[in-house]
């Protein structure tokens, strides 16, 4: 089986994830930048971050064949800070110069507060004005639904984005129909236990027409399981989904949205 | 017992089969909420909203159209459209405090 991590917090994880990622038929990992568990102090910390998703981890990751991206942002649960987000959003533009990053993101709402909405508008007009894809965070628990409205609603009025080009990630059973309604791709993020598992995901999988689904790991710090992307396939095998099927949304998927970015490059193809 | 309904994307399946795949992964979730309702029981102090959200939502379970868990999360959301002020905590806690 292969598969896309397309959702990975690897600077979190040990080498030992690598390696049972690649062993698992991980073919490339997606990075998001996003929040290290504590506030930082200054855009210095966060210059040292990127440095971090574009120079370093990428070459960590090739270690075991495994081509690695990234996307860049100052995370939601750092945005209400304003003068702090002014100057990461400084920063941004001279690292999306490097060859391996994809987007913005992953950029949202946490606990949907103005201050929050302002980054999230600015970090779009950023995606637009430099042509840059979008993943999007939604808040968890009893924010995400709210969340994720106010955050299609201030996509959408932005007027130039194209939803085609946007992932809204972190999905569950109340939101997932209507991200897919408005045209925008959906992700949904497999965690052990306390939010979407690969069982409620592949249940949610067939209620939709899962063109426009990924699954992501979002593999962090936190109680979370880097292989969760083929545990979710193992469940679609059990139930009796076809090898192709599988194929479709562990590979098929994540290639055929991050492909709309010149720099991801179909592992397939580079075999 | 609703009539079934499969979905597009899912292959065909009995709810034998269904059974057989998930039944022990429902029945020990199932004890384990009604051990932690037990637990509840055993301590002091009042209820918290937390409790009062999860309380709230056993009904639903009972229904008997499909979407139970939308239905759920939607019952512990937080209701209101507009962003807030400021938040109190970058944290969650699962249920709307304002849940009735």
């Amino acid at each position: 089986m292969r598969y896309i991590e397309p959702h990975g917090h690897m600077v979190s994880r040990t080498t030992d994830d690598y390696q049972a990622m690649a062993l698992a038929g991980c073919a490339a990992i997606c990075e998001p930048a996003f929040w290290a568990g504590f506030d930082r102090k200054s855009a210095d910390g966060f210059y040292d971050y990127f440095c971090q998703l574009t120079q370093h981890e990428p070459k960590r990751a090739a270690k075991y064949g495994l081509p690695h991206y990234s996307w860049l942002c100052i995370n939601p649960k750092e945005s209400e800070d304003m003068a702090l987000a002014a100057d990461v959003l400084a920063l941004v533009p001279e690292f999306l110069k490097a060859p391996t990053v994809l987007g913005i993101g992953e950029i949202g709402l946490n606990k949907n507060t103005r201050n929050e909405m302002k980054v999230l508008e600015q970090h779009i007009a950023l995606a637009v004005q430099y042509d840059q894809m979008i993943l999007v965070h939604t808040p968890h628990l009893e924010d995400k639904r709210k969340g994720t409205r106010l955050i299609m609603d201030c996509l959408k009025a932005n007027g130039v984005v194209k939803p085609e080009r946007v992932i809204i990630d972190h999905v569950e059973e109340h939101t997932i129909h209507e991200v897919l309604d408005q045209g925008f791709w959906a992700g949904i993020t497999l965690y052990p236990e306390s939010k979407a598992t690969p069982v409620r995901a592949i249940d949610m999988i067939e209620s939709v027409s899962a063109q426009r689904v990924w699954l992501n790991s979002a593999c962090d710090w936190g109680h979370s399981d880097p292989l969760s992307v083929p545990k979710a396939a193992q469940e679609m095998r059990r139930r009796g989904h076809s090898a192709a099927a599988i194929d479709r949304l562990v590979y098929g998927n994540p290639v055929k949205f991050l492909s709309q970015s010149p720099r991801f490059k179909d592992p397939a193809a580079q075999a | 017992m609703s009539t079934p309904q499969p979905h597009p994307g899912a292959p065909a399946r009995t709810r034998e089969q269904v059974a057989d795949l998930h039944f022990m992964d429902a029945r020990y979730k199932l004890l384990d909420l009604a051990a932690f309702l037990d637990r509840l029981d055993r301590a002091a102090g009042g209820e918290d909203h937390r409790v009062r959200g999860l309380r709230a939502a056993l009904p639903l379970l009972l229904e008997k159209d499909e979407g139970r868990v939308a239905r759920i999360l939607t019952l512990w959301s937080d209701p209101s459209v507009a962003p807030i002020e400021k938040a109190d905590t970058k944290a969650a806690s699962g249920v709307w405090p304002g849940l009735k």
